[in-house]
């Protein structure tokens, strides 16, 4: 059945959405770390997970913002087919409710007008970033990702060579994560698309890292894939922090996606300790 | 913040700047440095700007001499605050900059992952050390500030450079003036490949 949703509706849900991710640190990541800090080894690696739970304490309590980098805004909007939203367009709806989040909760405006010319911050953290899709059903889920730049760069895709086959795959994982090493904030989550075309693999690869982070993939050769390239990451030595350690990533998520014959590509999204996705259903 | 000297690889030193060459050049890579009074912040924004001052002549934002450097860009702070989160912000961004400020007397750069090569060259010869903050642990960090003043580029907000006063900050010297690096250290030890 058709149904109406007022656009304001998503507005504050956004709104709403984008402060909750500055300040709190979601359960499933907040127990990676707890676990991870036990199963450290090193001392200055425990340490590091030791300040970053204590950071996240205080960020939920105190209302201070867990990273100074309060991201790029993104959002996953998935929209029902019988849904029909009133009341105004939503491009300008989303931004709004991000303006309202940066500017009431002191977020950090971090957006540039030109990329180039790098002299005019836009003063309100907008434009947000904003995948569409069309889904059955009435609902509309918006999620938001508060994403920053450090992890953001350690991105990457590469068009493989069909030759190159899985084990080129795990290779350019632990290679990627090994040169990437402190600099997006390790402990980290790795999302990992192998397939789709240039563009689709790069979104599916951001999509993965917001899977919850102790969820099984329902394919049991995927989950297993999953698994080997975690420990693999795990044994690059790169640790919390980048100081070295058993620790480096606390999930590798992997999304397989049919390809062209000719093509093979694999992309990597990295995301930091900041992880700051939230969802509603509206 | 105080737990970091139990755990620290190595010597835990103070430090109020300026810093001379000869103090930084006690530090070695593991050791922990509890910084103490004035440093001052700066992006990549900044750097772009100072490095063009100091190649036109003009006068700086503040002393080089001696300077200690934090890469970050805060949050604005809330009303009745000093300043708001304050992580470091990822340091190879600065490579292009970081030989000229280290040249012209910057003893010291906090922010978090590896430096390139050259910089840890010019760190070498012009005794000046790099060091490392957690990355993500901006709210608890902030703790550490006790003042924060705008001290040139207003206008390019959260990168303007600000001068902060600091109780006790801990940072990880990562690269000595002898050439080692921390991360290739910390790294090799935990590899399993
Ligand atoms: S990579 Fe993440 S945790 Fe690190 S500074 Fe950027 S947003 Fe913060």
């Amino acid at each position: 059945m058709v149904r109406e949703l007022h656009i304001d509706e998503v507005t504050n849900a956004v709104a709403k959405l984008a402060e909750e991710a500055a300040f709190e640190l979601p359960d499933d990541f907040l127990s990676a770390l707890k676990r991870m800090q036990e199963q450290e080894t090193s001392e200055l690696g425990k340490h590091v997970i030791g300040q970053l739970l204590k950071n996240a304490e205080l960020a939920r309590t105190d209302r201070v913002p867990m990273c100074q980098d309060t991201g790029m805004a993104i959002l996953f909007i998935d929209i029902g087919q019988d849904v029909h939203l009133t009341g105004g367009d939503l491009r300008t709806a989303i931004d709004e409710g991000v303006r309202r989040a940066y500017k009431e909760h002191y977020l950090r405006k971090s957006i540039y007008e030109n990329p180039y010319k790098r002299d005019k911050n836009t003063g309100d953290n907008t434009p947000a970033i904003i995948h569409y899709d069309i889904v059955p059903g009435n609902k509309v889920k918006v999620l938001f990702a508060a994403k920053g730049g450090g992890s953001e760069n350690m991105s990457t895709v590469k068009m493989m060579r069909p030759a190159d086959g899985i084990e080129g795959v795990k290779k350019f994982v632990i290679d990627w994560v090994t040169q990437a090493g402190g600099n997006p904030c390790p402990p980290i989550v790795v999302g990992v698309c192998i397939g789709g075309n240039f563009e689709l693999s790069a979104l599916m690869a951001k999509k993965a890292v917001m899977r919850p982070v102790d969820d099984r993939h329902p394919d049991s050769e995927i989950a297993a894939l999953e698994d080997e390239l975690l420990e693999l990451v795990n044994k690059t030595g790169v640790g919390p922090g980048g100081f070295g350690g058993t620790q480096t990533a606390a999930a590798v998520k992997v999304d397989v996606r049919p390809c062209h014959i000719a093509t093979f590509p694999v992309a990597i999204a990295i995301q930091c300790n900041a992880s700051r996705h939230k969802e509603i259903v509206l | 913040m105080s737990a970091i000297i139990q755990i620290a690889m190595g010597k835990t030193f103070k430090a109020t700047p300026p810093l001379t060459a000869a103090k930084v050049s006690e530090y070695r890579a593991g050791d922990v440095v509890m910084l103490t009074g004035t440093i001052y912040t700066a992006r990549d924004a900044a750097h772009k700007l100072i490095v063009k001052m100091i190649e036109d002549g003009g006068e700086l934002p503040f002393e080089l001499e001696g300077a200690v450097i934090y890469y970050v860009g805060p949050t604005p702070a809330r009303p009745g605050r000093v300043i708001g989160s304050a992580g470091p912000t990822t340091s190879y961004r600065m490579d292009p900059y970081t030989p000229l400020l280290t040249e012209s007397g910057v003893r010291m750069t906090v922010g978090k992952g590896s430096r390139g090569d050259e910089v840890r060259k010019v760190l070498k010869e012009h005794m000046a050390v790099y060091c490392a903050a957690i990355g993500g642990a901006a709210a608890l960090i902030s703790q550490q500030i006790t003042a924060a003043e705008v001290i040139a580029f207003d206008e390019l907000g959260a990168e303007a450079v600000r001068r902060l006063t600091v109780e006790e900050f801990p940072v990880v010297v990562v690269n000595d003036v002898e050439g080692n690096d921390l991360f290739e250290q910390g790294m090799s030890e935990y590899r399993r490949l």
